[in-house]
């Protein structure tokens, strides 16, 4: 019994300072955030409380930093991601899950050779590719959009992950479908589909959240503010306000209010076990 | 019975992923290699064919040698750390407390925040007159530059890497724990092992291929680290932070020395090739069977 209660009492210390220490970057800055002009954030000893708590450097921040449209291009570059990963990969998993066809080997190896591809190896060459096909910002916004989502609309682990989902389905149902006359397509859309929506979900939540906090790509390709991704235009936040902190802490703590809203509504699907499939290198 | 098709219809499936995988992952691929043997000093347009002298000079050069160490300083670093850490993390969240679902959610929180986010949270706690410099005076430590000073900077940027990476490791760790036969954690028990006992004679041997695979994801993460050094220190100070991929970006985007990147980027590509193919044969070779 005494040994059960120190068993939780240790385990719950354990697990409350990691929580907390998980949480404090993010406190601190929020903190900092709320400390009026007249405190002096650099005072030791730090205290976490403001004095003098305000929200003028929230307001400030929100006028001169267009967070609405970085939220906006942050959300169309994910949202399309996330379709086009989940169309292109589940189409490709279908073939790989149940055909047999010629050079099923050879594709079969491609696509796991990707893999071992990392994008930070190739992305002097896709940023050429990009440019010659006229996907960047200086010719719009639907190139500019373009360039940021096309090289990432398809990729292995989505494949894979969808054929082993294919794999687990019982064939049954399928052949029953075909004697019916259902087309493969069909076959793929009314049955495999939907009975994989599980693992669908799963990885529709891991790309957007990897789209959505993305920053080596959109700030090689991006060359105009109207463009930006939330990373990079909190990432300018630091050359904006130069070492004004409560400006930037403000700016940051804005810019994860919606991925933190996201992620609690979604957190089952995160915390759940059920992403052990989506691991990534 | 199987199913009757047509055969190319299996290609009318695969043919927009081929497409793009094709454009951003093949062509690439192979461009690396051709620009990486080009010299584009004298005309960027009309570069000339340079042989592997574009290599040599590369493994010449003690910035791109400074990269390199870095990159393994970094990744041993955060290798060890994010393999056994979150191990421990997993073993109390599954200890069948109350509260675990709100451990796991706040634990699991930096990996879903931006890695930019977190960097800039943690250049505020690295600051000079920052509150961990106050942490050290508290216990009779003159202030350090952590982001400033050569001998600091690294072990700095390790620690937002491993702090963001806890929560992601600490879940694969859990989906691996619940595969552990539990009557093998009671014959422990019979046998009067005490909790650490329990877990370093069962948990431990049943969960080696998931250490192991975390060692190797890890390390591929680790080999690919950007954007914590971008937003904090640019590689410096003095380039004690420069990584493989930061000199990449630094001489393909900054001094549009084309050659050069493509070189480091073979080099690059050589690396986590090892690695991948050990993730691939040994420990996820289940799902990657055809």
């Amino acid at each position: 019994m005494i040994r059960k209660f120190i068993k939780g009492f240790s385990s719950h210390t354990f697990l409350i300072l990691m929580s907390f220490l998980s949480l404090f970057p993010f406190l601190w800055l929020t903190s900092t955030a709320l400390k009026g002009m007249d405190e002096n954030i650099f005072q030791y000893p730090p205290y976490f409380l403001p004095r003098d708590l305000t929200f003028a450097n929230f307001i400030q921040v929100w006028k001169q930093i267009p967070f609405l449209t970085y939220f906006f291009n942050s959300f169309i570059v994910a949202a399309f991601t996330v379709i086009l990963n989940l169309v292109f990969s589940s189409l490709a998993a279908y073939p790989l899950a149940r055909m047999e066809f010629k050079g099923k080997k050879v594709v079969f190896s491609l696509i796991l050779s990707t893999i071992m591809i990392p994008f930070q190896a190739i992305m002097l060459p896709v940023y050429l590719i990009v440019l010659k096909l006229h996907m960047v910002d200086s010719y719009g916004c639907v190139p500019g959009y373009l360039g940021l989502i096309l090289p990432f609309a398809v990729n292995a682990f989505g494949i894979f992950l969808m054929r082993q989902a294919f794999l687990s389905v019982p064939k049954e149902m399928e052949e029953a479908a075909f004697i019916d006359g259902c087309s493969l397509f069909n076959i793929w859309r009314k049955i495999l589909l939907p009975m994989t929506s599980p693992t669908l979900a799963v990885l529709a939540i891991f790309t957007f959240i990897g789209s959505w906090g993305e920053f080596l790509w959109p700030s090689i390709v991006l060359t105009k503010k109207t463009l930006y991704t939330l990373p990079v235009g909190v990432n300018d936040l630091q050359g904006m306000f130069s070492a004004n902190w409560r400006l930037i802490a403000a700016g940051s703590i804005i810019s994860i209010i919606p991925i933190i809203i996201f992620f609690i509504i979604m957190q089952k699907y995160f915390v759940s076990g059920q992403n052990e499939g989506a691991v990534k290198g | 019975m199987n199913i009757y098709y047509k055969k190319y219809i299996a290609y009318l499936f695969l043919f927009p992923a081929l497409v793009l995988l094709g454009i951003f992952f093949f062509i690439p691929f192979f461009q690396t290699f051709v620009i990486s043997l080009k010299d584009y000093s004298t005309d960027i347009y009309n570069p000339a064919f340079a042989g592997l002298r574009n290599y040599a000079v590369l493994l010449h050069s003690k910035e791109f040698y400074t990269a390199l160490t870095n990159t393994f300083l970094f990744l041993i670093l955060v290798v060890p750390f994010l393999s056994i850490f979150p191990l421990i993390v997993a073993i109390f969240i599954n200890g069948k407390i109350r509260g675990v679902s709100l451990y796991k959610v706040l634990i699991y929180l930096p990996v879903v925040v931006s890695i930019v986010v977190v960097a800039i949270a943690f250049k505020w706690l690295y600051a000079q007159e920052g509150i961990l410099n106050y942490f050290l005076q508290l216990i009779n430590i003159s202030p350090i530059g952590w982001l400033t000073d050569t001998r600091f900077a690294m072990l700095s940027v390790a620690i937002v890497t491993i702090y963001k990476g806890i929560g992601y490791y600490m879940m694969i760790y859990l989906s691996a724990l619940i595969g552990v036969p539990k009557d093998l954690y009671e014959a422990a028990e019979v046998d009067g092992a005490n909790e650490f006992f329990k877990h370093l004679t069962v948990t431990i041997p049943h969960l080696m291929p998931t250490i192991a695979l975390v060692v190797t994801v890890s390390s591929i993460s680790a080999l690919k680290v950007f954007a914590e050094i971008y937003v904090m220190t640019k590689g410096g100070p003095l380039n004690s932070t420069k990584t493989i991929v930061y000199y990449i970006y630094e001489r393909a985007f900054e001094n549009l020395d084309l050659s050069m990147a493509s070189c480091a980027s073979v080099v690059l590509l050589i690396l986590i090739l090892v690695f991948s193919i050990i993730n691939i044969t040994f420990f996820e070779n289940k799902r990657y069977k055809l």
